[in-house]
């Protein structure tokens, strides 16, 4: 059980404060460094931000010559398996409908 | 011929979670029996985040692509391997990083690109920029600023960092799931996932600060 954490140990435990992992005894004396340790608290606070932003930041949309290149590989790739007498492949259509 | 109803188009079918574990399934066992618009569905549905991860781990366009196609094309022709134990989408991004990480290692040494680099212990105490940011750093920036700046702050981290966060916070593995397809123990993903986020913290505090907020300390 911590009594008292320095800031280096609520560093040590920002992770399992932040996912929501720490023990409820440890998490409840982390509560008490952040809410008592303004620099703490602006580091917890951005780095939940820092999570967020990504976690909120869509992948961009694939090109569309991209995406048919590997439509098309992907068919060339069961042809030969059908060839090589996979009979159940089939390949798929190469445009999107 | 299989079924006519294939989606291919991305933006023609709502982006689903990864790690669905019932959806992937159903959809890997039917391109398992041939029916190739299943597996176009699971393409449709996790190819930009494919790509993402490979152009993030790999800093390479023209090598992201061929890790795009070269990850699907593997898993497609080696289906029959994939017990099914693991998640389709954590079988899938386990390739796609091996395939990344083989890239790269052929542009830089090997010790640079290495997942196994012993790491500099107390690193992640060390935090200097502290200031609390705008309220909403996405009605400062534009879309594509904001984009800039986070892929920017994510590619200078060095890659046993960088590959870590993008698992656990930008494709939201579990902890144990990046462990498995990283091969690397939990331990080793918890330190480097604080590493990263600290470092990106740091990074994004630059562009993000509120205005006014300009002192500088150090934990």
């Amino acid at each position: 059980m911590i009594s008292l954490l320095s800031c280096k140990d609520f560093l040590g435990w920002l992770n399992d404060y932040l996912d929501d992992t720490a023990d409820p005894g440890i998490r409840e004396h982390l509560q008490e460094h952040v809410t008592s340790c303004p620099n703490c608290w602006v580091i917890f606070d951005t780095t939940k931000k820092t999570i967020q932003v990504y976690k909120g930041m869509e992948p961009r949309p694939l090109p569309e010559a991209l995406h048919d290149r590997l439509i098309a590989a992907i068919e060339k790739t069961c042809t030969a398996k059908k060839a090589a007498g996979n009979e159940s492949c089939d390949p798929p259509p190469t445009r999107p409908l | 011929m299989g079924t006519s109803t294939l989606v291919l188009n991305p933006t023609q079918i709502n982006p689903v979670p990864p790690g669905t574990v019932d959806g992937d399934a159903g959809l890997v066992e039917q391109s398992r029996a041939g029916d190739a618009a299943a597996f176009g569905r699971l393409v449709a549905k996790y190819e930009r985040k494919i790509f993402r991860l490979a152009r993030h781990i790999t800093q390479n366009q023209e090598d992201a692509e061929d890790v795009l196609q070269d990850a699907f094309l593997k898993a497609y022709t080696h289906l029959d391997s994939f017990e099914g134990t693991a998640k389709f989408y954590t079988w899938l991004v386990r390739i796609a990083v091996n395939e990344s990480l083989m890239r790269l290692r052929k542009r830089r040494t090997s010790k640079e690109v290495s997942l196994d680099e012993p790491l500099d212990t107390g690193e992640e105490t060390v935090v200097r920029e502290i200031a609390v940011w705008e309220a909403t750093p996405e009605q400062r920036f534009s879309q594509q600023e904001l984009r800039g700046i986070l892929d920017e702050a994510i590619d200078s981290l060095s890659p046993i960092y960088r590959t870590v966060f993008l698992l656990r916070d930008v494709e939201e593995l579990s902890t144990e799931e990046t462990a498995e397809a990283l091969e690397l123990s939990i331990p080793a993903v918890k330190s480097r996932l604080l590493r990263a986020r600290l470092q990106l913290r740091e990074r994004l505090t630059r562009q993000f600060r509120h205005k006014g907020d300009d002192f500088f300390a150090v934990v």
